[in-house]
């Protein structure tokens, strides 16, 4: 199967950002793909505040199942999160699990102003009643697969899919 | 191949954690990873995450300890578990229950995990080889035997203030026979490929063949602190001494008390250690306690990291 060059999908996305939210909000990136892009867009429209970082780890619902992540990072939110203007940026929204942690995670650091949500890649398949406002590109793709980011030694973004180790 | 080490399963992963030894780098390194997660955790003003949620943690202390089975009692509690408090001192023991009757009345409660502290060497492993499956124990000391999470609290404070374990002259000072806290920190900082590990006491306070954990031995501290990097202090076991091993408490701050004096011989940028409750004018001085070197209040900090990295990952295994 052919995909899509992360790259431009990433370009598309971050004009979209750009036109609609301007650079005054507070960026937040979710680990690892999601902090990433986070990291290029903070850069690229010159955020004022400071980048934030979440790993959502300590708030996943697969925990019982699964026990904790191998690498857990440590989550850094270095602004306000009481009345902020909140943008969580990830790579894949699938099952929507994820993002429903970010934002547990979120308001134990206070009540923002408000939250929304975008994403490079939305392959469908939600679980959970949540939505991108800002969505790079839509794919389609068998449940079996795999679709992660991946970040080369210069840094270049790319798209990679594979077969799923450990069916959910 | 045969699985000797009982906190392993048979995919090497941690199951209980009754002592570091045995414990391979990758494991050590792994809580040690996981707890620099929790810290952020216990700097915000929400401190409790939801990872725990629904688990009973059995704080089971057969011997008195206010701050360790507070540090534990606040680690679960950050991590919304439920904890109960056993004081078994003054409790069950003493009508006569047998420490197994009480593990399996508990587990009977559901219990999901156990904190033990016990005068008895081996008390932990007793009740991990017990206990049903699902169940996960902690030493939270067992006589002069382990004390894991105090050393895996030490070793994430050395690489907080020192980064890197491989260049590191590091000197346990006191009574090292009584104590399960040097025993527990020389199998980590060992494994975790300290080059030089010294040991600073008087022969009354050092096990015999102490030399064959990889230490090596000084009487004098003049000598024994030379360029050394981190200092970590015992306290002097009064309770636990039997017959004269000591002259006099003066005494042995004269010669081993960690004074300013004494200190200037070690590297001028070196840390000051001691897992508490401190005897001040007796194996340190109160001007190294709460002076610009010391470390002690940073470690019971990052105390409650570390055993909420070890209780998660527990838990999740």
């Amino acid at each position: 199967m052919q995909l899509p060059d992360a790259e431009i999908v990433f370009k598309n996305l971050a004009k979209k950002i750009q036109s609609d939210q301007g650079k005054d909000f507070a960026l937040i990136g979710i680990y690892t793909g999601g902090v990433w892009l986070a990291e290029r867009l903070h850069q690229e429209l010159e955020i004022a505040q400071p980048l934030g970082t979440l790993d959502v780890s300590f708030y996943r619902d697969d925990f019982d199942k699964i026990g904790l992540h191998s690498q857990v990072k440590r989550s850094e939110i270095p602004f306000e999160v009481e009345g902020a203007h909140i943008l969580l940026m990830d790579d894949v929204l699938y099952t929507g699990r994820t993002i429903r942690a970010a934002i547990n995670e979120l308001f134990d650091y206070g009540r923002p102003a408000s939250v929304s949500l975008a994403t490079l890649v939305d392959r469908g398949g939600r679980e959970l009643p949540i939505a991108a406002q800002y969505t790079g590109i839509e794919l389609e793709l068998p449940a079996n697969k795999m679709l992660e980011l991946k970040r080369g030694e210069s840094g270049k973004l790319s798209l990679n899919l594979y077969d799923r180790v450990h069916p959910e | 191949m045969i699985n000797r080490n009982p906190q392993l399963d048979e995919n090497g992963m941690l199951r209980h954690l009754l002592t570091t030894e045995g414990l391979p780098a990758s494991i050590l390194l792994h809580i040690l990873d996981t707890a620099e997660s929790f810290v952020g955790v216990t700097e915000r003003d929400v401190k409790k995450i939801p990872l725990l949620r629904g688990k009973s943690i059995f704080n089971l202390f057969f011997e008195p300890s206010t701050r360790t089975r507070t540090t534990f009692e606040i680690a679960a509690k950050r991590l919304s578990a439920d904890v109960i408090n056993l004081n078994i001192a003054v409790s069950a023991q003493s009508k006569g229950e047998a420490l197994l009757d009480t593990v399996n009345n508990l587990s009977a409660m559901n219990a999901d995990m156990f904190i033990v502290r016990h005068a008895q060497s081996g008390a932990a492993h007793l009740i991990a080889k017990h206990v049903r499956s699902d169940i996960r124990v902690i030493n939270a000391g067992d006589g002069s035997h382990a004390h894991p999470t105090q050393a895996l609290l030490d070793m994430f404070t050395i690489r907080r203030y020192k980064r890197d374990f491989r260049n590191l002259r590091v000197a346990i000072i006191g009574d090292i026979l009584h104590s399960r806290v040097a025993r527990s920190q020389i199998h980590a900082l060992t494994t975790l490929g300290v080059p030089e590990l010294r040991v600073i006491a008087p022969k009354t306070l050092l096990p015999k063949m102490v030399e064959r954990l990889g230490v090596h031995v000084y009487h004098d501290m003049t000598k024994g602190l030379k360029d050394i990097d981190v200092l970590m202090m015992l306290r002097l076991q009064n309770e636990r001494m039997k017959g004269a091993n000591l002259p006099s408490p003066e005494e042995y701050f004269k010669y081993y008390g960690l004074t300013p004096e004494k200190l200037s011989l070690a590297r001028p940028d070196a840390i000051v250690m001691h897992p508490g409750p401190m005897n001040r004018g007796v194996e340190i001085d109160s001007a190294v306690a709460d002076g610009k070197q010391s470390v002690i209040l940073p470690q019971v900090t990052f105390g409650i990291a570390v055993r909420m990295a070890v209780m998660s990952i527990l838990a999740g295994n």
